[in-house]
């Protein structure tokens, strides 16, 4: 039942189109309890996500909080051109990227792996107790867990330097090195998430057809070999979609982590957009500048993400929704 | 019943998965092996060169000092309230807001779900929020710290996709009963949803327990700070909150002092996260895979 009705035109040729709206806002107030339900989440969301999105309009004014948003006047795109001909931005966006790269180079196949190996394991409470174990770091804080991290790979104190010596090696001051920094923020990464990010491949593990395996027994492959042949290819759906949606993230950056093991020292190599923009807007209180920061990278994310959606779609016809 | 060939590769793998696996959960255990002794040993361990994964000596004034210090209660107590403040008014908003979006039948069904998915995508970023949360009134309060995290999209749709799995034929026979929406929500899909509803709260629950930037933007008053954030202070900072309790303490257990208050804070998770393991198993594939 077409309940839109085409507008009509009655006889002295003006357009009517109030049943149209009659209908529809019928249709709303038979669903009002619906309405009622879902008003405060749109509420919400308005005032925190889209007030905001209307708020980066700072960035292209020259923003004093005291005119406030509509008092600021407008400069255009220079905040856009002092960041890209400024010192500061270039090595930071650099950073952001070759950070994010090695984490998804080094962190993707991670949890991919252990859910693999895990999956070997015959007995389950020795599979209990390591799921629990490698899954306890990602649900603690990065204040708490980059302290953990930085007694654990102190110069003076820490069991990683004391290795070292013993096998002859001068101790590595590794926070703040900056041939080691990034390192650790990768690895650290793969330790806090690995253990939390193997769930999905488990599940997509647990979810092979047994049969695949009973036909390699007979034919009497090596575990080895079924891992390689039956295994891989049959989450590989799941490893593709995952890749590309995780590729989608590599402008963000782990604001939580980076700013927390960041130091002095290693700011060249380790300072990222989002610590940037804290520093250049909260610190600085340069409010325009570092929203026109924070504007590129949603609008990069954005672009990036909506790619990364499409082709992950097209791939499989499936997206996140 | 048939039997198989093996291979001798296969022992050999699964050595190696075994030796893998320990060896990761060995590596994982380590560091907080450390944290945990050195908050335990006296200073003379605590500084001196070696391993120290096992405490040879105890030595509790960390922890005594720690329980003395009045900021680190009164902080647990801000996260304690802000977590079960914060994850209330997510269940209650998530919930409503999943119910109506899972009709299909919602008029402009498809715009109020991109509505709300949109907000995924893009964001105003941390300076407009920060303006913002300036403009309405709410620094220095603890719903600066509770409201602009109040509904997560990415829970929304878990909840959505979950009551989208129940039964019409339920809602359609309770309808034909007499009931309206607002009872069908309350007695039969409410009782149906509690687990996803408890993914939504544990998800919640870690992130504010865990959350402290917003803390350090929005909140001045060092009496209304969070527990991780007076952590930092302590642990990265190496604040002086040690002598606020005890002048004239000499500085030399202050690393252990750290260490206690580091295990402190992070005690409540650590006791709780292994019995959470199947909801976030669950939560993270309806999310993820799409069920």
């Amino acid at each position: 039942m077409n309940q839109e009705s085409t507008t009509a035109i009655n006889l002295s040729g003006h357009v009517r189109n109030a049943p149209k709206k009659r209908t529809v806002w019928k249709r709303y107030l038979d669903n009002k309890y619906f309405f009622i339900m879902l008003a405060p989440v749109i509420l919400y969301f308005i005032i925190f996500h889209y007030i905001p999105i209307y708020g980066v309009i700072i960035a292209f004014e020259n923003f004093k909080i005291i005119k406030g948003i509509t008092g600021s006047p407008w400069v255009g795109l220079d905040n856009f051109r002092d960041m890209f001909s400024g010192l500061y931005f270039i090595p930071v966006l650099k950073n952001t990227f070759i950070i994010n790269f090695y984490k998804l180079l080094f962190g993707f196949p991670a949890p991919i792996l252990l859910a693999v190996l895990l999956n070997e394991i015959r007995k389950p409470l020795f599979k209990k107790s390591v799921q629990t174990i490698t899954y306890l770091p990602y649900f603690l804080s990065w204040i708490a867990l980059s302290g953990i991290i930085i007694e654990f790979l102190s110069p003076s104190r820490g069991p990683v330097n004391v290795l070292l010596n013993m096998l002859g090696f001068k101790p590595i001051f590794f926070i703040a090195s900056v041939d080691w920094f990034r390192s650790i923020l990768v690895s650290t990464e793969i330790w806090k998430t690995v253990g939390f990010n193997a769930i999905i491949y488990l599940a997509a593990i647990a979810g092979i057809n047994p049969e695949l395996y009973e036909a390699a027994d007979v034919d009497g492959i090596s575990k080895l070999k079924k891992i390689w042949y039956i295994t891989l290819p049959s989450i590989s759906p799941v490893i593709v979609i995952m890749l590309i949606l995780t590729s989608g993230q590599i402008i963000n950056d782990d604001f939580d982590q980076i700013y927390n093991l960041l130091n002095a020292k290693v700011s060249s190599v380790g300072e990222v957009i989002s610590t940037y923009t804290y520093t250049e807007g909260i610190q600085k209180m340069n409010y325009s500048y570092a929203a026109a920061v924070g504007l590129f990278k949603n609008v990069v994310a954005l672009v990036v993400v909506l790619t990364a959606n499409f082709i992950a779609k097209r791939f499989s016809n499936e997206t996140i929704f | 019943m048939p039997t198989y060939k093996t291979h001798k590769s296969d022992m050999i793998f699964t050595i190696f998965v075994y030796a893998v696996l320990t060896l990761l959960a060995v590596v994982t255990l380590l560091p907080f092996l450390q944290i945990v002794t050195l908050s335990m040993s006296p200073a003379e361990i605590v500084n001196s060169y070696g391993f120290h994964f096992i405490p040879t000596s105890f030595d509790f004034s960390g922890y005594r000092q720690v329980f003395k210090n009045d900021l680190i209660w009164t902080a647990y107590g801000n996260t304690i309230l802000r977590t079960v403040l914060a994850v209330t008014l997510t269940l209650i908003l998530t919930f409503l807001g999943a119910y109506p979006l899972s009709k299909k039948f919602l008029p402009h069904r498809t715009f109020w779900t991109g509505f709300v998915v949109l907000t995924m995508f893009f964001s105003g970023g941390m300076i407009p929020s920060y303006i913002l949360i300036k403009e309405l009134g709410l620094m220095n309060s603890i719903w600066s710290l509770i409201l602009p995290g109040a509904v997560s999209t990415f829970l929304l749709l878990i909840v959505r996709n979950f009551i989208h799995e129940i039964p019409e034929a339920l809602e359609e026979s309770a309808k034909m009963d007499g009931a309206n929406d607002i009872y069908i929500l309350w007695r039969i899909i409410l009782p149906l949803s509690l687990p996803v509803l408890a993914t939504v709260a544990l998800y919640t629950g870690v992130y504010h327990w865990n959350a402290w930037f917003d803390s350090m933007l929005y909140i001045q008053d060092e009496k209304k700070q969070v527990l991780q954030l007076v952590l930092r202070h302590i642990v990265l900072d190496g604040d002086l909150a040690a002598s606020r309790t005890e002048t004239g303490q000499t500085n030399v257990n202050t690393e252990s002092m750290k260490l206690a208050t580091l295990i402190v804070s992070i005690l409540p998770i650590l006791c709780v996260y292994p019995f959470l393991q199947k909801y976030f198993v669950k939560g993270t594939l309806i999310g993820s895979i799409k069920g």
